[in-house]
C-alpha cells in the first residue's frame, strides 16, 4: 500500500517533466517522420524512375544508411556534422538523423511499391497526355501509397522506439526525463513500466491511425 | 487530301532483334484499318510507336501533319522534350488489351482526369463531356462505380470512352477484346462499330478477322516485321496474294 501510495505522489510530483518528455518525444518522432517520408518520397523515385547517376546516387545512399546503426547515425550527426562547420544543437542534429534514417527506408518501400503497380498504368497516363509528375501524382502515387501503407506504419513505430537513442545526446525526451526521476526516488520498475506504457500507447495510436487510412483508401472491390 | 496518319520507313529493334524493318502505310480521314497477323509479326510495336509509348529507331511518324517523337536538329536525330511528346499524345487515343483504367479512380473520374490535367479543361466541363461518352458506350449509370466493380466489357467500354473524350484525330485499339470473356465481346465491338460508323479514324490490332472482314475499309497483315499484303478484306480474305496470307488465314478462326 504505501510503495503504490508513494508511486503515485512521486508520479503527480514528476507529472510536467513527463509530459514534457512524452511531448519531446512525440514531436521528434512527428517532425522525422514527416521529413523522412517527404524525402523518402523522392529517393524512391530516384530509385526506380532516375537515370543512372541518380539511381546509384540513391541505392548508395540507402544502403549506407540502411547499413548503419541509427545510433550511430545520431552520434555521427551530432559531433561530426559539427566538425564540418554544420553544428546543430542535440534536438536538431536528433531529428536529422532520424529523418536520415526514416527517409532510406521510406525510399525502399516507395521504389517496392511503384515497381508492384502494372506498367500499364503509367501507359495509360501517357496515352491521355499526361505529363511524368502529373501521372506520378495522379495515378501512380495514390496506388502507390495504399500499398505502401502497412509498411509506413512500421517504420514510424520504428522512429518513435528509435528516438529514445536521442537520450545519449542528452535530448529531454520520454526515456532521459524518466531516467532522470528514477534517479531522484530510485523507483526504477514503476517508472520504467509506465515510460513502456506510455511508448505502447502513441505506437498503438500510430497503428490505429495507419488503419483508419487504410480503411478510408481502401480500392471497393479491387 | 492531307493523309491523317503517314508512317515511312520505320525500324525498330529489341537489342539484337529487329522487330520493325521499314514500315511504310498511311490513313487517311475516316479509315478504319486492322492489323493483322501472327504474334511477334510487330503489329502491336507498331501502334505503340505512333504515341511514343515504344521509342524507335528510324523512320518517321506524322500524325495530322505533326512529326511525332523525334526532330531534326542540324540534321541530327534528337529525341523531342518530353512535354513534347505528352502535348503529341493527345492526338491520338490508345485502347490497351488489358484495359489499364486507373483502379482507384471511379469511371467518371478516369475519363476527367486527362480532360482536367491535359485539356486543361474546368471540372464542370470535363464532367459534362465525361457523362456524355458513358452513355455513348451505355454506362452512365455506372459513372461512381470503380472498375473492380464492373465486369472486363464494361471496364473496356469505359476506357474507350475514357480515350474517345480527349478528341483525338485518331483511335488506336491495340488487341482490345483479346483479354474478354467470348460472351464480352461483342459489346466492346459494337462500341467500336458505332464510331467507326461516325466517321472516327482508327487504327486496329485484332485478331477478330469476322469483325476485321465487316467494318475495316482496309486491311493490312504484318509479317515478320514488314507489311507483307494490305488491301479490301474482301479481297484479301477470299483470295490471298502471298501463301503466307494464305496460311495465316488459315490457321485463324475466318471461315
Amino acid at each position: 500500500m504505501t510503495t503504490s501510495f508513494a508511486f503515485l505522489a512521486d508520479m503527480w510530483t514528476a507529472r510536467f517533466a513527463i509530459l514534457s518528455g512524452l511531448g519531446v518525444t512525440v514531436l521528434t518522432s512527428l517532425l522525422a517522420i514527416i521529413a523522412g517520408s517527404l524525402v523518402g518520397v523522392f529517393v524512391g523515385l530516384a530509385l526506380t524512375f532516375g537515370n543512372r547517376v541518380t539511381r546509384i546516387a540513391a541505392r548508395v545512399y540507402t544502403d549506407f544508411v540502411r547499413g548503419t546503426p541509427v545510433l550511430v547515425l545520431i552520434l555521427a550527426s551530432y559531433y561530426i556534422l559539427g566538425t564540418v562547420g554544420l553544428r546543430l544543437n542535440a534536438f536538431q542534429a536528433g531529428i536529422l538523423a532520424l529523418a536520415v534514417f526514416c527517409s532510406s527506408h521510406i525510399g525502399e518501400i516507395v521504389r517496392g511499391s511503384l515497381q508492384a503497380i502494372p506498367k500499364g498504368q503509367a501507359e495509360a497516363a501517357k496515352a491521355i497526355g499526361l505529363t511524368f509528375a502529373q501521372s506520378f501524382l495522379y495515378v501512380l502515387l495514390p496506388q502507390a501509397a495504399r500499398q505502401a501503407l502497412p509498411a509506413w506504419v512500421n517504420v514510424a513505430a520504428e522512429i518513435v522506439k528509435a528516438s529514445t537513442l536521442l537520450s545519449i545526446i542528452g535530448v529531454a525526451e520520454l526515456l532521459l526525463v524518466t531516467q532522470q526521476i528514477i534517479a531522484r526516488n530510485f523507483m526504477g520498475l514503476p517508472f520504467y513500466f509506465f515510460a513502456g506504457f506510455l511508448y505502447f500507447l502513441v505506437n498503438f495510436g500510430i497503428e490505429r491511425f495507419g488503419k483508419y487510412v487504410e480503411r478510408r483508401l481502401a480500392i471497393s472491390a479491387r | 487530301m492531307p493523309q491523317l496518319l503517314a508512317i515511312k520507313g520505320l525500324h525498330k529493334s529489341y537489342g539484337q532483334t529487329e522487330v520493325l524493318k521499314g514500315v511504310t502505310c498511311t490513313l487517311e480521314q475516316s479509315d478504319v484499318v486492322c492489323v493483322i497477323g501472327s504474334s511477334g509479326s510487330g503489329k502491336t510495336t507498331m501502334l505503340r510507336c505512333i504515341n511514343m509509348l515504344e521509342d524507335f529507331d528510324d523512320g518517321t511518324i506524322e500524325v495530322d501533319g505533326q512529326t511525332i517523337g523525334y526532330e531534326l536538329r542540324d540534321g541530327v536525330r534528337h529525341r523531342r522534350r518530353e512535354r513534347d511528346i505528352a502535348r503529341h499524345r493527345a492526338l491520338t487515343g490508345m485502347v490497351f488489351q488489358q484495359f489499364n483504367l486507373f483502379p482507384h479512380m471511379t469511371a467518371l473520374d478516369n475519363i476527367t482526369l486527362g480532360l482536367i490535367k491535359a485539356k486543361k479543361l474546368t471540372r464542370p466541363e470535363a464532367v459534362a463531356i465525361a457523362e456524355r461518352w458513358l452513355d455513348r458506350v451505355g454506362l452512365l449509370s455506372r459513372k461512381g462505380h470503380f472498375p473492380g466493380q464492373l465486369s472486363g466489357g464494361q471496364q473496356q467500354r469505359v476506357a474507350i470512352a475514357r480515350a474517345v473524350a480527349m478528341n483525338p484525330k485518331l483511335m488506336l485499339f491495340d488487341e482490345v477484346t483479346s483479354a474478354l470473356d467470348p460472351e464480352l465481346v461483342n459489346e466492346v465491338l459494337q462500341v467500336i462499330k458505332d464510331l467507326a460508323a461516325e466517321g472516327m479514324t482508327m487504327l486496329l490490332v485484332t485478331h477478330e478477322m469476322r469483325f476485321a472482314y465487316e467494318v475495316a475499309t482496309r486491311v493490312i497483315f504484318m509479317n515478320e516485321g514488314r507489311i507483307a499484303e494490305e488491301g479490301d478484306p474482301r479481297k484479301m480474305f477470299h483470295a490471298p496474294a502471298t501463301e503466307r496470307l494464305a496460311e495465316f488465314l488459315k490457321n485463324s478462326s475466318f471461315h
